[in-house]
């Protein structure tokens, strides 16, 4: 497939012009009727002021230079990039449910109804006993779990400061340990890519607070030794978390709570199928074992005897995390793609996730290291440059996977397909992936083509940082 | 056709299962996973299949068991009416079920509406850098406490906020800062407002943040918040300013009052009342540019020379830095911030204006009507009013929320005497009935 993005080119130093080009107005505060004394206001406002036939063309035109999960193949890895059911958005924007998250519970009934059901969702999938939907994002939920394990180390009168985390793992759970206070021990992978359970062994210890882990893990491997694994940090006192963002390769195969996981999260934008919208909004829902329950964060709900909902704070809840309840119209999506599902649907899925992803890397001409794999795998673009191979992807009508991580595999180019594409369709990113690998140096170097930008600099981008339109007129 | 057991969503026929599967070399799905048995699940969540039809039936009466209440409800979380233009464009497909721009050639559109977003922030706070999201406004106002943390060069650790900030955000905040061995302290208030002297006398060299908010979660509009400005300067505190999208709209300009951080709720425009869902605030100056949490666009060039947007300064953020990252945020709300763009852009400087005058006027006149009702006073400050304000009321205030649900309206109860009314355009139709409701009450 060949694919020309839209492109809108105002002349030759932009495409669409930014809003404030097309017009920019000020209002003088003191040339209104301002209810307020001058001194308790700023002086003027200088801001685009268009009409809406104007607007309406403008962000038209921009979503015609956005590539889409709509728009085709979205293979990035560890992202879980499926289709989001549209039924989900019209049942998320029912008028009835738009309420202020300080309702009373009487008066809130259905909305609580709807959180408890989700929580009983995750619950059963993740082999949990209970959750907390407040975590906006899987970095928060991630948080979220740490904060718990802290507060259940130090509960128990056990400070610890460390948090063990695999090298391979998604940069965000090093981050999380580092803000939540701990010292972050890096685990090397075996040769098989696996957690290395001698190094494990030796890494543990009084110290450690919860090792976090991602199953299967960032280039698709279960980890075969997860009992022993949870054991060497069990018999130390430590927790096991888990990193949801491969959850979509387990669902209805196995369950996190089985393998001995103390903690998890669970990306809602990536397994439970909510748009993503561009790098957000999220939920990272956070589901723990009963001996971790009274921890979660405030509030929770819970079903009375006579069918109704409340809200309760668990006995030594660490308080909050988000500044409500988390991202409502998220959790919503999440739970009707559940619903939607069912036990057969959800297995299915996963099913046909690992199917993809092990069929697309039968048809690469790329080297793909270790295996078996389950939703995704890292195939390495070798003595090419794993961005470049990317860029030339981009002229294919697919988008490319995510480049040069994990870093255990050299140029490694990180795919996931999901559940959603066919085999036609793999087929056709199969293509894509083996053309722009074996293109020319020249075509790869200077790809792509065909998108509304050309290759931009971004080494420039960063040296000399323009950060608004304002800054353009420096 | 698809199979009809499996994932509505998973398009494979049988036949093409079969034929992948063989090309993979294994015979049946089950074959694919490599999960030992002792960890095996059997698939059986009791999760019962629905068709699309019979979900939205369900979530539709489910959702009807919500009182049907109008809300004078605000407290962080507020209701704008937000026009169709936002739901129509946002709802673009291209845009709402796009990734993060880690391929920017191909993602220019999102990237330029978020540029457009943080330009706006930029006018607003009067602050060159603005963040492209937080998740809310109780995350972002956590955030600036760390940065203040990171960049400030002395062994302080206590952040002062107001006596008087919602709880839920002091929570967060206090979960936020509990790694980085800071804690957070209570500055009195003076009549819904800070406490000038008081925080004078509190703030220190062990000051690392003074937090304030205007309009106060209790709807007053601070009065010298320059002032502030200054102390911090004289501290070496950081100054971390909340406020709204609406509120930066007319009162006083954080950057002229020497914040050196605004955060806040974005989410008052383009969102409509969605359980607290939010869209944090965070702009910042120049000089801690490096150590902003979240994702940044920039502009740079392409090939030809053009104009391109890019996600920019990536090593503070944790997929490259992990962990010595300026945050551990990943996915942020970059959805709800281009609706809060497309919102501005709808509203223009002059609708803007227009609605933050409206905040003040209608709830001065508010509450001078339930002022005159025989057993309320209001407002309890004798300060200047946004969209909100607190009323003393001489029957327990459970009593008069309870009363006044009955009658249809929802209102917050924040003391044993105190009651809280939240006023927008959205309501302003339904002021009487409050009123009688009220009346009723008493």
């Amino acid at each position: 497939m060949i694919y020309d993005q839209a492109r809108y080119t105002e002349d030759e130093t932009k495409h669409e012009p930014l809003l404030s080009e097309k017009d920019t107005s000020t209002v003088e505060i003191s040339d209104t009727d301002s209810p307020l004394p001058e001194d308790l206001t700023r002086d003027d406002l200088t801001l685009p002021g268009l009409s809406e036939p104007e607007l309406a063309r403008h962000y038209t035109r921009l979503s015609q230079m956005n590539w889409s999960i709509d728009s085709g193949p979205y293979p990035l890895g560890s992202c879980t990039m499926k289709y989001n059911p549209k039924f989900t958005e019209d049942v998320a924007a029912d008028p009835n449910a738009a309420i202020h998250p300080d309702r009373s519970a009487q008066s809130a009934q259905g909305n609580l109804g709807l959180l408890h059901g989700l929580q009983e969702y995750l619950a059963t999938i993740g082999g949990m006993d209970a959750v907390t939907l407040q975590p906006p994002a899987g970095a928060a939920g991630e948080f979220t779990g740490i904060l718990i394990a802290k507060a259940y180390h130090e509960h128990h009168g056990n400070d610890r400061s460390e948090v063990i985390i695999p090298a391979s793992a998604h940069g965000t759970n090093f981050a999380t340990a580092a803000m939540a206070g701990y010292d972050v021990v890096e685990l090397p992978s075996d040769e098989g890519g696996r957690v290395d359970l001698e190094a494990l062994k030796a890494a543990v210890s009084e110290e450690t607070a919860a090792l976090m882990l991602t199953n299967p893990n960032t280039v698709g491997l279960f980890e075969r030794d997860i009992v022993e694994i949870a054991e060497t940090v069990h018999d130390v006192g430590g927790l096991l978390y888990y990193d949801g963002a491969n959850l979509n390769a387990l669902l209805g195969r196995g369950r996190p709570g089985d393998m001995g996981f103390d903690i998890m999260h669970y990306n809602v934008h990536k397994t439970f199928a909510t748009p993503h919208g561009g790098g957000g909004p999220g939920a990272g829902p956070v589901g723990v074992v009963d001996e971790l329950a009274a921890f979660l964060p405030t509030p929770r709900v819970r079903e009375t005897a006579d069918g109704d909902y409340e809200r309760f704070e668990p006995a030594q809840s660490i308080g909050k995390v988000h500044g409500f309840a988390g991202n409502w119209l998220v959790v919503v999506k999440a739970y009707a793609y559940i619903a939607r599902l069912g036990d057969a649907g959800l297995s299915d899925a996963s099913a046909k996730a690992v199917l993809n992803a092990n069929y697309l890397a039968e048809q690469l001409e790329m080297d793909v290291p270790y295996g078996p794999f389950h939703h995704e795998f890292a195939a390495t673009a070798g003595d090419r440059d794993a961005a470049d191979v990317a860029k030339r992807m981009l002229d294919f009508g697919v988008h490319p996977p995510t480049t040069k991580w994990p870093e255990m595999v050299p140029e490694a180019m990180l795919t996931e397909p999901t559940e959603i594409e066919s085999r036609r369709t793999l087929d056709t990113l199969a293509e894509a992936f083996n053309n722009a690998y074996s293109d020319t140096d020249e075509a790869i170097e200077t790809a792509p083509s065909r998108t509304t930008a050309g290759r931009i600099d971004q080494v420039d981008a960063a040296r000399n940082p323009r950060l608004s339109w304002q800054a353009l007129d420096e | 056709m698809t199979d009809t057991d499996g994932s509505p969503f998973a398009p494979h026929t049988a036949e093409e299962t079969a034929a992948m599967l063989d090309s993979v070399g294994v015979d049946t799905e089950a074959d694919l996973f490599d999960i030992p048995d002792e960890v095996a699940f059997d698939g059986n969540f009791g999760i019962e299949p629905r068709s699309e039809q019979a979900i939205r039936g369900e979530m539709r009466r489910l959702f009807a068991r919500n009182d049907d209440l109008t809300e004078f409800m605000g407290r962080g979380h507020y209701s704008h009416y937000v026009p169709s233009l936002v739901d129509h464009l946002s709802d673009r497909a291209e845009f709402l079920t796009s990734y993060t721009q880690y391929q920017p050639e191909i993602t220019q559109g999102f990237l330029q509406a978020l540029f457009e977003y943080q330009s706006m922030l930029v006018e607003l706070t009067g602050l060159p850098v603005a963040n492209c999201s937080m998740y809310d406004g109780a995350t972002a106002l956590a955030e600036a406490a760390l940065l203040a943390d990171r960049v400030r060069g002395t062994s302080g650790q206590t952040i002062l906020v107001p006596e008087l900030l919602r709880e839920g955000k002091r929570s967060v905040l206090e979960n936020y800062v509990d790694g980085a061995g800071l804690s957070v302290e209570s500055y009195p208030m003076d009549d819904g407002n800070v406490d000038r002297e008081a925080l004078v006398d509190l703030a220190g060299e062990e000051t690392v943040m003074i937090y304030a908010e205007n309009p106060t979660v209790r709807g007053t509009i601070e009065e010298g918040l320059s002032e502030i400005g200054e102390l911090a300067t004289d501290t070496e505190a950081l100054f971390c300013l909340g406020s709204d999208l609406v509120a930066l709209s007319l009162l006083e300009e954080p950057a002229s009052v020497g914040a050196d951080v605004v955060v806040g709720e974005a989410d008052v425009l383009g969102l409509p009342t969605s359980y607290g869902m939010g869209l944090g605030i965070f702009a910042t100056s120049d000089r801690f540019l490096r150590q902003v949490p979240g994702r940044l666009v920039g502009v740079g060039s392409d090939v030809d020379d053009r104009r391109a947007y890019t996600l920019t300064l990536q090593t503070r953020e944790q997929h490259i830095r992990k962990e010595r990252a300026t945050s551990n945020i990943c996915t942020n709300q970059a959805w709800v911030a281009l609706r809060a763009a497309i919102h501005i852009a709808s509203l223009g400087p002059d609708g803007l204006v227009d609605l933050a005058e409206d905040c003040v006027r209608d709830a001065a006149v508010l509450a001078e009507r339930v002022d005159d009702i025989e057993g309320y006073q209001a407002p309890i400050h004798d300060r200047y009013h946004f969209r909100e304000f607190v009323i003393h009321t001489d029957q327990p205030a459970a009593a008069i929320t309870a009363d006044v649900e009955a009658e249809g309206y929802a209102i917050h109860a924040i003391d044993d005497h105190l009651i809280q009314i939240c006023l927008t355009e959205t309501t302003t139709h339904a002021t009487d009935g409050l009123v009688d409701a009220l009346q009723e009450a008493a």
